[in-house]
């Protein structure tokens, strides 16, 4: 079973379409990873999907960065 | 020939009227059809099995657009009927005809919630999938009143003037996605909803229009055709005028 790091830096990758060695923790969507203001609402929409969970955009303002998303989703499970 | 083979489409208001020639016109493109409804169960049908018995793919299903619920559900059941949704045609559309000084609040409401409101929910309810599909038509029934004004009708034209800068924001907001959205605004065209006003009203509006005539329902899908297709693809936040020169 893939953790949840794993399975987030896979949607990254797919959506961002970045390198997997770029997704850090530490590595914010729009600053690093060049993700625009749509690359996010999609990004926390296929994280929806993936975890079968639903993101209140005040939660999905909160998450700036890849370690933002793994923790919020990993309390939620 | 314009085509439309393999692509999906969601027709709000597709039972009567340019919705219904919409629908049908797509579906002769090779489209798969939705034809939503809200009240006229019916005409909806009717409308699918002469679409079916043409060699097309439709189903009807019922929603009212103003109800953002009951929207995701048609959605949902359009992707599992036919999976993918490539253009939605915001058609459906209501009228509520009264002097401003007369207008009650209900007037203005119903058709502020149908005829705007209803855009909105439906544009939002399709957006996720043509992200994910990285492309996308959105075509918005304005009318030409939304432009030039029409006594009588406070409600509608504050309503089609909305939908007209509502397509400009949609068109900016997913351009970088390949979807595109665009709008027509038919002028004076023959349907029940025209069919209502007085003979007196029907005899002025044609002293306004430039080619002496009304127009007809295939005239306003012809131009729908165009913008779901590829022919259209370098154009996006536009408004067409079909009014037979009423505006120019």
């Amino acid at each position: 079973m893939a953790t949840v790091l794993e399975r987030v830096t896979k949607v990254i990758v797919d959506r961002l379409g970045v390198e997997e060695s770029e997704v850090k923790l530490e590595a914010s969507f729009t600053g690093d990873l060049g993700a625009d203001s749509l690359d996010v609402v999609e990004l926390v929409m296929e994280l929806e999907d993936e975890f079968d969970m639903e993101i209140s955009d005040e939660d999905a303002e909160n998450m700036s960065t890849v370690g933002d998303a793994v923790k919020y989703i990993e309390s939620k499970q | 020939m314009t085509n439309l083979t393999g692509k999906t489409a969601i027709i709000t208001g597709g039972s009567r009227g340019i919705g219904a020639e919409i629908a049908r016109r797509f579906s002769d493109a090779g489209a798969k059809v939705v034809v939503n409804y809200s009240g006229s169960q019916e005409k909806a049908e009717a409308v699918v099995a002469d679409i079916q018995a043409n060699g097309g793919e439709a189903i009807a299903v019922k929603a009212n657009v103003s109800d953002s619920e009951a929207v995701k559900a048609m959605v949902d059941e359009t992707m599992n009927a036919f999976g993918s949704i490539d253009i939605l045609v915001n058609n459906a559309g209501i009228t509520r005809d009264n002097l401003m000084m007369r207008m009650k609040d209900d007037e203005w409401d119903d058709v502020i919630n149908t005829n705007l409101k209803g855009v909105f929910i439906c544009t939002k309810a399709v957006t996720r999938q043509m992200m994910k599909q990285r492309a996308g038509r959105i075509i918005n029934i304005a009318s030409i009143v939304g432009v030039m004004g029409n006594a009588g009708q406070a409600n509608y034209v504050a309503a089609k003037a909305g939908v007209i800068g509502l397509t400009k924001t949609t068109a900016r907001e997913l351009a970088s996605r390949n979807i595109t959205a665009n709008a027509v605004a038919p002028g004076f065209i023959t349907t029940d909803m025209t069919d209502k006003l007085s003979e007196d009203i029907q005899k002025a509006m044609l002293t306004q229009i430039p080619l002496g005539r009304f127009g007809k329902p295939e005239e306003v899908a012809k131009a729908a055709l165009f913008l779901a297709s590829d022919d259209s693809s370098y154009m996006t936040g536009q408004t067409l005028h079909l009014d037979g020169g009423m505006v120019m």
